[in-house]
């Protein structure tokens, strides 16, 4: 570029004049050379760039970026915490659901209890009537063997008796003795024997 | 025609002239955009930090997720220790990155387009890893440019070549900014310029003609949004490589 060039003998040269001189090949002073290249700029931006950009840094690092960490902080803070609440009260709500099961087993077996307690009474009553009932029957019942005993006693006496009269008009009435009643007896008694006694 | 100079829009001028203890410290239409680039990340930042919300609105997200990139960023390639120069990758990718896409407005000045705002930058970077290296591991942080494992008889050459890439470092982190924003810009005003010549020429055919180079401007202009944000994004992550350098020297 003719600009350039021109600059740089320009400024190998350090002649005013001849700077001008050569500039006269470019477009003038101000197109003399590429504009990122013109050292005539450098200094300002330079200047500027130090300004500016110091200043940004000073803000961001003093001001702007704590305050952006602040929020980032409270928030992952109160994500942990509301996290560590929720956990919490789920701890609590399985507690209460625990004792809840707890006291459902107790009534559970309580009532269990309870019942069996109540059977057993129940049984033990009914034991108590039927054993009762059973000594009550069984009175009876002896007593009513003692009167059939008494009665076939008697029965039997009587049959004794008949059988011996019996055998003393049998006797008559065949032989036409009359047979000694002592005898007779006897003879019935062992009659009676032989057959069983039935 | 001046309209279609594609070199036109990176003439500085001086806005203020401001001769301080013979510096020049005029300010010029590069230096109003840093001090928009400053207003604009603050403003940014700031306003989107200035609610506290537990739930972020839209500013907010916007702030957070620069935060977040920029951290994971530094984390993910200059571990923990790296927080520390959070701050300034921070605000180096900030400021880049509004200077770019700033740059994208029409009649905008593209500071980045500067090779010396990018290499004092870039310089600014190196200075920090060679001043911390030096400041933390003494001495002993130029082991880094004595690769281990390598034949004796190889040591010097390596260790030269190590030294030489060290010091293209700067160079190749400046230049790269300002080449993609020059050669962006360039491409991209030599392509609305062929809109403007072909409008002009007042041939039948030069009107509907006039449309192929309308829809490279408009694919440009998308492809330089990209690069806008690239470029930030390749700046601070290697400003992040470069800072691990400085904090762990072990390759």
């Amino acid at each position: 570029m003719a600009g350039d060039i021109a600059e740089k003998i320009a400024v190998k040269a350090g002649e005013g004049e001849l700077a001008e001189e050569v500039g006269h090949y470019g477009d003038g002073a101000h197109d003399a050379a590429f504009p990122p290249f013109d050292p005539e700029y450098f200094v300002p931006q330079l200047v500027w760039l130090v300004l500016t950009f110091g200043l940004l840094y000073l803000l961001m690092s003093r001001l702007a970026l704590p305050r952006v960490a602040g929020i980032i902080e409270n928030r992952r803070e109160r994500i942990a915490g509301d996290v560590a609440k929720a956990a919490e009260l789920n701890g609590q709500a399985e507690a209460a659901q625990a004792e809840y099961e707890q006291a459902l087993t107790d009534a559970r077996s309580k009532a269990h209890a309870i019942a069996n307690e109540t059977r057993d009474k129940m049984k033990a009553e009914a034991d108590e009537l039927r054993a009762d009932s059973d000594a009550k029957l069984e009175e009876d019942l002896a007593a009513a063997e003692a009167r059939i005993a008494a009665t076939k006693e008697k029965a039997m006496a009587n049959v004794r008796d008949v059988a011996a009269e019996a055998a003393v008009t049998i006797v008559h009435q065949l032989t036409g003795e009359t047979s000694e009643a002592e005898t007779v007896a006897d003879a019935v008694e062992k009659a009676m024997a032989a057959g069983g006694g039935r | 025609m001046a309209g279609t100079d594609p070199i036109h829009q990176f003439h500085l001028n001086k806005i203020v002239d401001l001769p301080i203890g013979g510096i020049d410290a005029s300010l010029t239409n590069s230096g109003v955009f840093m001090i928009a680039a400053t207003l604009g990340v603050t403003a940014f930042v700031m306003l989107g930090s200035s609610r506290k919300a537990l739930v972020p609105g839209r500013l907010q997200s916007m702030v957070e997720i620069s935060y977040n990139f920029v951290a994971d960023m530094v984390k993910s390639s200059a571990g923990t220790e790296g927080m520390r120069f959070f701050p300034l990758v921070f605000s180096l990718f900030m400021f880049i990155l509004f200077a770019n896409m700033m740059g994208m407005f029409p009649y905008f000045y593209t500071f980045t387009s500067q090779l010396v705002v990018t290499f004092a930058l870039a310089m600014l970077v190196i200075s920090l890893v060679i001043g911390y290296g030096i400041y933390k591991h003494g001495f002993k942080w130029l082991k880094l440019f004595v690769l281990p494992g390598v034949p004796i008889v190889l040591v010097p050459l390596v260790t030269l070549i190590e030294v030489f890439s060290f010091i293209t470092r700067p160079v190749s982190l400046g230049v790269r900014l300002f080449a993609n924003m020059l050669a962006g810009h360039i491409a991209l005003k030599v392509f609305a310029g062929f809109i403007v010549l072909l409008l002009g020429a007042g041939a039948w055919w030069s009107y509907p003609l006039a449309i192929l180079p309308l829809l490279l401007t408009i694919a440009l202009t998308a492809l330089e949004f990209l690069v806008s944000f690239l470029q930030a994004y390749v700046f601070a992550i290697l400003t992040c490589i470069y800072l691990n350098d400085a904090i762990h020297p072990g390759h």
